[in-house]
């Protein structure tokens, strides 16, 4: 089967970029690269923001961001997503929700 | 001289609008906050309404509510790979006013909900993110917002925050959400032509049909899918536990896009024109998984409470009636002249107790337990039954009698004498 890509379905949505101040941060980077197996983050984010480098790092863009929370609620082992709601006004912006 | 309201309200969802809108209907000066652009750009759902909720709110709503369709058939699917086994309600009773369920598009229907809470005093301050509340000892005395001197008070703080409800988390009034207690659901909104889907769906005017899934397109986890009729778009989407997505590492956009290519749904969907990609967490924990809903000066309303009924796919009527009864729980102290303490709101948990809410959550407390337990309801049964009904209706020169055995064999196969019997008695127990 095709392979399936988020940003083509992300590239229909509104959104307003809070510019160099993502709402999401990954608190320690060590902790995904060194103790964190499952990097389920990698997985289960449905806007696709968090990448399993090859290099065991995990990285974070949150341009696409959803807002759902799941990358948080997912982190249960480490608690190594530092997760607020974006500034008033900015992020997503459903046009049908 | 600091800005003190009787009451804020923090969110603009069905929960905070109810509430707003109750307590500002009955002359309290409320402010109710919302990060989003506008109320509804920040909020996903299905999605459908149900009348009786609002109604109860707000008894004229037809009149001006921006509504999509009105549901006159209900269909449920149990879809193995290729195929499903399915039944249909549709009825005439729901083509006559007033309707019961109609489908809405909440960008639209939280804004206008929104602005009947200002026609009725509320104050509605968008775009403004709130960060923490403010204590004064135990007591909640305000929050303090993301705009400059953002701090506010008031004599009662409404969380309706939503799931994620990370003030409360904040505060300690209920633990950070578990994996196992919400389920992920994303969804897409498609274009077509009304009248496609009014011939596609068999529908006439402002009827619709609501589809809900169950089997494989969950691949094995705990959830379901949905496909609903607006007035010029679809909505399909799929909800399973987070606890699963983490176990099976399927990334939910590719569970929705295999589901797409089911051979029941992709004909449903030719010609679409995709217009939304949106996901959200829905709280499943159901009722053992519902946090204190009061304490001292504030009180927890609708998904940032847990009230979900994930049985019957009901949530926004449980947020608006709880927004409502908190609404009227503080109006009833004021007029009894009475403190918005944690001891006089515990009037808000009976009003909520005697209430279809927690009747209901409470009626399902052991669901989401049994079907964590036994994945067997979303994967084994819905291919067994298909198989069975395969059996049953195609005619291939083997005797009757035959058929009945093999498809007993294969229930039996599958799971097991003891195994069936087990399943029968967990769902009796379930929903008893």
């Amino acid at each position: 089967m095709t392979s399936i890509n988020v940003e083509e379905k992300l590239f229909q949505n509104r959104y307003k970029v809070d510019a160099g101040r993502p709402h999401i941060q990954i608190k320690d980077g060590d902790v995904c690269r060194s103790q964190c197996k499952t990097q389920q983050c990698t997985v289960c984010c449905p806007a696709g923001c968090y990448t399993a480098e090859g290099n065991g790092a995990v990285t974070l863009i949150t341009d696409g961001c959803l807002e759902c929370g799941t990358c948080r609620v997912i982190c249960t082992e480490y608690r190594n997503v530092e997760w607020e709601y974006p500034r008033g006004g900015f992020g997503i912006l459903f046009k049908f929700g | 001289m600091r800005e003190k309201f009787d009451a804020i309200v923090v969110g603009a969802g069905p929960a905070g609008n109810a509430a707003a809108y109750t307590m500002a209907s009955a002359g309290m000066s409320v402010l109710q906050i919302e990060r989003g652009e506008t109320p509804g750009s920040k909020n996903v759902q299905g999605a459908i309404l149900y009348a009786d909720a609002l109604e109860r709110i707000i008894p004229d709503f037809r009149d001006e509510a921006p509504l999509e369709r009105y549901l006159i058939e209900q269909r449920f699917w149990m879809l193995s790979d290729d195929a499903y086994v399915g039944s249909t309600y549709r009825s005439e009773a729901f083509n006559r006013p007033p309707y019961n369920r109609y489908t809405i598009v909440r960008a639209q229907f939280d804004k206008w909900f929104s602005k009947k809470v200002q026609e009725a005093g509320g104050l509605v301050i968008c775009e403004t993110t709130v960060r923490e509340l403010m204590f004064d000892g135990d007591r909640v005395a305000g929050v303090r917002t993301d705009r400059e001197g953002g701090a506010i008070y008031a004599d009662l703080v409404v969380l309706a925050d939503g799931v994620n409800s990370t003030l409360a988390v904040k505060a300690g009034f209920h633990p950070e959400l578990k994996p196992k207690d919400v389920a992920l659901a994303v969804k897409e909104t498609l274009f077509l032509a009304p009248e496609v889907i009014e011939q596609r769906f068999n529908l006439k005017g402002e009827e619709g049909v609501a589809i809900e899934m169950g089997g494989n397109i969950t691949q094995g986890m705990v959830g379901t899918g949905f496909l609903y009729t607006n007035r010029e778009t679809l909505t399909i989407g799929v909800g399973c536990l987070l606890s699963d997505f983490a176990q099976q590492k399927i990334p939910p956009y590719v569970l929705l896009e295999q589901m797409k290519t089911h051979p029941a749904i992709r004909p449903l969907l030719e010609g679409t024109e995709l217009k939304e990609y949106v996901a959200h967490l829905i709280p499943e924990g159901g009722y053992n998984a519902i946090p204190k809903l009061y304490g001292n000066g504030w009180m927890i309303v609708g998904d940032s409470a847990g009230l979900v009924n994930s049985v019957h796919r009901e949530g926004s009527n449980l947020a608006m009636t709880s927004g409502r009864l908190a609404g009227e729980t503080a109006i009833e102290l004021r007029a009894a002249g009475k403190a918005l303490n944690t001891a006089n709101l515990a009037l808000y948990k009976r009003k909520m107790d005697e209430s279809f809410v927690m009747k209901d959550l409470k009626k399902y407390r052991r669901l989401p337990d049994v079907l964590h337990k036994n994945p067997q309801f979303f994967t084994a049964y819905p291919e067994l039954l298909n198989g069975a009904m395969h059996q049953i209706v195609s005619v291939d020169g083997t005797d009757k009698k035959s058929k009945e055995r093999e498809v007993r064999r294969s229930f039996a196969q599958r799971r097991g004498l003891f195994g069936l019997m087990g399943d029968a008695f967990k769902l009796w127990r379930a929903f008893e």
